[in-house]
């Protein structure tokens, strides 16, 4: 049976299952820490830092911590919060995102943090960086332009053989997420789907769905994310 | 109160900015009581006549009379807006950042599927007349100082509505979720 133990959150004292994920506990309470390179079910990897957290008075990723008895957790603090955004201005600078014709516009968690904190332009140089687009694999399209490389797709999804679909090459500001051309030519539906799920942005797309939600009916249209939470 | 002068410029922008701005329909009716236009494509005004208190940009910078275009704007204008994606980060037109500008000429007028073979050689245009392009489509906030920025793509005409009566009457400008889009 899970042990449960108390758990402060922006001084209010909680339950939660004991070494449960902080994010999922916090979630759990009502509370919202943003994330980007996590994904409920897969391992985290701390990669973003967005949901950096302060515990104990010190900043930690909250993706990546789990819950102990006594765990006191500072979620949202002016400083938190400017260097949330900060991070969200950075990945928009870096890459190439061309919202206006990006088929994940409107449902991109990405866009939608953007959104949450109110970013019009980056405090960052646009980098324009000369990146390439995959489009000959016969399910995926893979556009690196897009791409923040939270290794989600690495982490979370293998053909039913259990092989890797995605693995990256290169490193640091090179790193480049790549689909496995051999496993690529074989893959269900169901497969690219969840592939295309998993990525926050549009940096996988599934061949001939783009475009398939009206303006207005996607996911982040009218409810900003984490409306649903505290914050 | 007396009118506030605004001027409008399309730079590298597609003009979906300006229709934008007209889907404010009926408050176009409002507006004239508040404003008046100086340069701007709506009246067809080629050249300022006078200080203004509001410019408004569509579009960001892809050769030299837009930078031109620009720095004037800026001189002129108390107040200089971006308007729209391409104003704030280039837009579709800096898809063609990537590609160095020899290539990108040489695809579109000399080699590109769609360039007519005819009985005279294809050229690149380079009539004195026609503005020179730049190396890339540059951000009009890397250009000059840009005060504001109303993204999207267009930006929907409520936003448009919504931050001239803010700059008119010098209220703080209410931005509701529905109109912070970048597409
Ligand atoms: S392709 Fe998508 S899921 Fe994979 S690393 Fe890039 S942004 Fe993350
Ligand atoms: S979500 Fe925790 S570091 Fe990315």
């Amino acid at each position: 049976m899970a042990t449960f133990v108390k758990f402060t959150l922006d001084g209010k004292i909680y339950l939660s299952e004991d070494g449960a994920p902080l994010v999922e506990a916090a979630r759990a309470c009502g509370v919202f820490i943003p994330t980007l390179c996590n994904y409920t079910g897969i391992p985290p990897k701390g990669a973003c830092r967005i949901c950096t957290v302060l515990i104990n008075g010190l900043p930690a990723t909250a993706c990546t911590t789990k819950v102990v008895e006594g765990l006191n957790v500072q979620t949202s603090t002016p400083e938190l919060e400017s260097f949330r955004q900060a991070i969200v201005e950075i990945l928009f600078a870096e890459g190439n995102h061309l919202c206006p014709s990006c088929e994940k516009s409107g449902s991109c968690e990405l866009q939608a943090l953007a959104y949450r904190y109110r970013v019009t332009v980056p405090h960052f140089p646009y980098l324009f960086p000369r990146r390439d687009v995959e489009a000959w694999h016969p399910k995926l399209l893979k556009d690196h332009n897009r791409c923040i490389q939270c290794k989600r797709c690495i982490r979370g999804i293998r053909n039913p053989a259990g092989k890797a679909l995605f693995a990256f090459g290169k490193r640091g500001d090179r790193v480049v997420i790549n689909i496995d051309p051999v496993t690529s030519q074989n893959i269900s539906d169901a497969l690219a789907q969840q592939a295309m799920d998993i990525c926050p942005v549009g940096a996988i797309l599934r061949k001939g769905k783009g475009f398939d939600v009206p303006i207005g009916r996607r996911t982040y249209d009218r409810t900003p994310i984490g409306a649903e939470l505290r914050s | 109160m007396p009118k506030k002068i605004i001027a409008t410029a399309s730079l590298a922008g597609c003009f979906g900015c300006h229709m934008s701005f007209l889907d404010i329909d009926e408050r176009l009716l409002d507006l004239i009581e508040l404003v008046e236009f100086d340069k701007s494509p709506f009246n067809d005004l080629k050249e300022f006549s006078r200080a203004c208190d509001i410019g408004l940009i569509e579009g960001g910078c892809c050769n030299d009379e837009n930078v031109h275009t620009l720095i004037n704007f800026r001189q002129r204008c108390r107040v200089l807006v971006a308007v729209g994606e391409c104003a704030i980060m280039g837009g579709l037109p800096s898809l063609r950042n990537v590609i160095p500008l020899q290539e990108c000429l040489a695809e579109a007028y000399l080699h590109g599927p769609t360039v007519a073979g005819g009985a005279t050689p294809n050229v690149i245009p380079h009539d004195p007349d026609l503005p020179k392009i730049l190396d890339r489509v540059y951000p009009c906030h890397e250009i000059v100082k840009m005060d504001y920025f109303l993204p999207g793509c267009p930006p929907r005409a409520d936003l448009i509505w919504d931050a001239l009566v803010a700059l008119v009457t010098g209220q703080e400008l209410k931005w509701p979720y529905a109109t912070f889009k970048f597409d």
